[in-house]
């Protein structure tokens, strides 16, 4: 599985209480596993939902994006709009 | 690179029908009054209910006494909080939606009634007994931070500290964005402003208030009609609060008279449905205008200091920001999205913003168009204004020295992709109005916008009738033209005339979910989820016309709403038009239809650029606006008109936040101005025509390159009046609305430090 380099962002670093881990992951579920399992205190943040950046795109709940090798990733609060 | 690259260039060269503007499909039932908004239904039987709501700004609510109300004749039901799922899985909702210990804020509901007219509805109310412990109350943002402030919910301990307080707070959370070393970077500037800003809360002042009808049979199957931006999520709502399969629920939404972001979630739907279900019959529940305003969701009011220090040559070394927002009783201000998009327009080095969610004994805010963005923005394009004056620089050519660019990090962490930032900026720089005259008392502002813009979950069908025409069925309801945009994407797709399509708002029973009409994803999703479909559609046509001629499917092409044979090898046949393929369709295998279901991402963000001149009057503070010009990246604009139409929209209340739109609390706790006599929205006398600008730089995530355009168009006007005004009356202005009295307080103090 590749490893990425992943910054959090917002309420997600603060939560996790660092800003930027290696976690593994084909996609965007399997990263959140791995982060999930690296910061237990992300789970109901997780949960809650939360919006990932891949490579400039973001993406709320799209599980099965694949995360390709060497993209810039972001985990960020989940948006919304009016 | 990661995303759906989904745009066609060769394609974008050869629009037929897109980017023409066509009549709206729903035009004539809205000019002549046929269509149907929220409060047009009735349904036989049906009762009225009216809700009854604390006069207190913040009150224990220590007994509720029905009796005498139930006796009344014609009252058949009266609800409280315990009518209601406590287990609902938005605790919030349910609070908010009728009190449960606590009264949170003046207008919070306390009880509802059904009764057989609203007369008597309302004669019931009064006759409820409430039994009230006032408790102290507090409305102002930065009262609300203070150690002392009476605290609204004791279990709220700030999230996004290092520690968890040992105390509770008004302060829900804490968020930080931004990189590298703000300090490092004030350290290199020549120039350094620091100021404080204040918005105030404004509605989102749709003309149509929340309106209902639920029928609630007595095996538990329910239906509601509903003005709403989402009667999915209504739907989902709805089913949590009452304890309710999703699958007994289905909401029809009705043509919707503004949202803007106030209708993406419930009110008095669910009491409607709990009226309804313990009366036996239906039950039709209509805000008033007072109960919009104390009642439903404004937007945040906020508290702001802005620093940010720049170079002699223009270059920005840092930004600095604090953020304090508070959006009524409940967690939720926007103080997260203000914090990501304050800087969003620069590319930055050294950037931070720090933003607070506060609750006050206020109603719980709602989104607004971009929520969160144009109070942050105003602050930050005020300083950047100054700034560029300071130094002598064109504002301008200050911008476009620090623009976000393509492959820019972002000040909110992700670097960008394709974006339109600089285009509209060059555009705007190069429109005449930048370089048209002022006169005495007159001044011009610029300010630029940023938006996100989202997809979300979408569900599409369309269906080619036995004549030829296509239906299309959405699940997002129209607020801003979107029946029109999807039927000339389906058009321009199958290469028919627009006329021949028709799309309609399907019921929640009709199609799977669809998130909410919010993000300014609907041209994005529903549009991408119908060009889909009608690539099914298509390919099916062609497969039966293949059949019809004996020839294998891959032979056959669409052009010119027709299947063609691909070549002379493939067979000598006349096209087949969409009408003879539809006309056989009952003997080549059935109904021909396409659909597409998906959670649409790669929505694209927005930037804009808005120029505004202003004349003040120095002896009233009144402020004329004399010209206004929206400039804006549409990605692709669909149907001009309504894109147009939504940088206007945008534009006008961007105005009304600026000048006038406010709510007022006295020192009771109260809501003074809660009726559009005293909450001053813009009208069109006020106004001059909104001139636009329409920049199109594809979005890659779109078959079309479409970016939403509904939000970006409110997040420029805040700064770039302020600038306006600032310039016209010879003082920097830094507390909306800048309503007459504070214009002219603001120049007579600078009079007053000249003498």
């Amino acid at each position: 599985m590749p490893v990425h380099q992943v910054t959090l962002s917002g309420i997600v670093a603060k939560t996790a209480g660092l800003t930027a881990l290696e976690l593994e992951g084909n996609n965007i579920r399997q990263l959140l596993k791995s982060l999930e399992a690296a910061c237990p205190d992300l789970g109901p943040l997780i949960a809650k939902g939360v919006a990932v950046s891949i490579d400039g795109t973001l993406y709320r709940d799209d599980w099965f994006q694949p995360i390709p090798e060497g993209a810039e990733v972001f985990v960020i609060p989940r948006l919304a709009g009016g | 690179m990661a995303g759906n690259q989904e745009f066609d260039a060769d394609r974008a060269q050869d629009f037929r029908v897109v980017g023409t503007r066509p009549a709206r499909p729903d035009g004539m039932d809205k000019v002549t009054g046929k269509a149907r908004f929220g409060a047009d239904m009735n349904m036989p039987g049906q009762l009225i209910g009216k809700i009854l709501r604390s006069p207190h700004p913040h009150a224990r609510i220590k007994s509720i006494d029905a009796s005498e109300a139930l006796a009344m004749p014609g009252v058949k039901a009266v609800v409280t909080a315990e009518d209601f799922n406590a287990d609902a899985k938005d605790r919030d909702v349910l609070t908010n939606i009728m009190a449960r210990d606590k009264a949170l804020y003046e207008g919070h509901a306390v009880a509802a009634v059904a009764a057989t007219s609203r007369i008597k509805a309302q004669q019931a109310l009064k006759r409820i007994k409430v039994n009230y412990e006032i408790l102290p109350h507090v409305t102002d943002v930065d009262a609300a931070m203070q150690p002392d402030a009476p605290i609204l919910h004791d279990d709220m301990f700030t999230q996004g500290l290092d520690e968890k307080p040992a105390k509770p707070s008004n302060i829900n959370a804490r968020h930080e964005f931004g990189h590298g070393d703000v300090e490092k970077g004030f350290a290199q500037a020549d120039i350094v402003i620091e100021r404080d800003f204040k918005t105030a809360a404004t509605h989102q002042g749709y003309i149509e208030p929340h309106a209902c009808v639920a029928n609630v049979g007595a095996d538990g199957m329910s239906e509601l009609w509903v003005c709403t931006q989402g009667h999915f999520h209504v739907r989902s709502q709805c089913a949590s609060l009452l304890g309710m399969d999703v699958s007994r629920l289905r909401v029809t939404a009705s043509e919707i008279g503004g949202g803007f972001g106030g209708k993406t979630t419930v009110f008095i739907e669910p009491v409607a449905l709990a009226l309804s279900r313990k009366a036996g019959r239906p039950v039709k529940l209509v805000m008033t205008r007072e109960e919009v305003f104390k009642a439903s969701g404004p937007t945040a009011s906020s508290s702001m200091r802005v620093k940010i220090g720049v170079k002699k040559d223009g270059t920005i070394t840092a930004g600095e920001a604090s953020l304090n927002y508070q959006g009524g009783a409940f967690p939720g201000a926007p103080a997260d999205f203000g914090a990501m998009s304050a800087f969003a327009c620069y590319d930055l080095e050294n950037v931070k913003a720090v933003a607070f969610d506060v609750v006050t004994n206020r109603p719980k805010g709602a989104a607004y168009r971009a929520p969160g963005a144009p109070m942050s923005v105003f602050a930050v394009e005020s300083v950047v204004d100054e700034l560029a004056k300071e130094i002598g620089m064109d504002p301008f050519d200050l911008r476009l020295k620090n623009a976000a660019r393509d492959g820019s990090k972002s000040s909110y962490g992700p670097k960008f992709g394709k974006i339109g930032l600089v285009a509209c900026l060059e555009a705007a720089k190069a429109h005449p109005h930048y370089a048209a005259p002022l006169g005495p008392n007159q001044g011009r502002g610029v300010a630029s916008g940023f938006w996100f813009n989202f997809g979300g979950e979408t569900c599409s069908n369309l269906n080619v009738n036995e004549d030829g025409t296509i239906t299309l069925a959405v699940g997002t309801p129209d607020i801003g033209g979107s029946r029109a945009s999807m039927c000339i994407m389906v058009a321009e797709e199958l290469e028919v005339p627009y006329e021949r399509v028709r799309a309609i708002v399907a019921d929640t029973s009709a199609l799977g979910f669809n998130d909410t009409t919010e993000g300014s994803r609907v041209t994005f999703s529903s549009g991408m989820a119908l060009i889909k479909a009608a690539r099914k559609a298509k390919e099916e046509m062609c497969k039966r016309a293949a059949m019809m001629w004996d020839i294998p499917a891959e032979a056959v092409y669409w052009a010119e709403g027709a299947a063609h044979p691909s070549g002379p090898n493939a067979g000598d046949f006349e096209p087949m038009t969409i009408e003879e393929i539809a006309g056989s369709a009952a003997k080549t295998g059935g109904p021909i239809a396409g659909h597409h279901e998906y959670n649409a991402d790669g929505a694209g963000v927005s930037f804009g650029t808005h120029i505004v001149d202003t004349e003040v009057d120095p002896e009233t503070g009144y402020v004329k606006i004399l010209r206004y010009t929206v400039v804006q990246d549409a990605g692709k604009a669909i149907h001009p008109d309504y894109v147009e139409g939504q940088f206007q929209g945008g534009a006008v209340q961007g105005i009304g936040w600026a000048l006038n739109e406010e709510y007022i609390y006295g020192e009771d706790g109260r809501l003074q101005n809660a009726t559009f006599l005293d909450y001053r929205l813009p009208v069109a006398s006020d106004l001059p025509m909104i001139d636009t600008v329409i920049v199109e730089v594809p979005n890659p995530g779109h078959p079309y390159g479409v970016r939403g355009v509904g939000e970006t168009g409110i997040v420029p006007p805040l700064a770039a009046l302020a600038n306006s005004v600032s310039a016209a009356a010879g003082v920097r202005l830094t507390d909306l609305p800048m309503s007459p009295p504070k214009v002219l307080k603001a120049i007579g103090a600078t009079k007053l430090a000249a003498e």
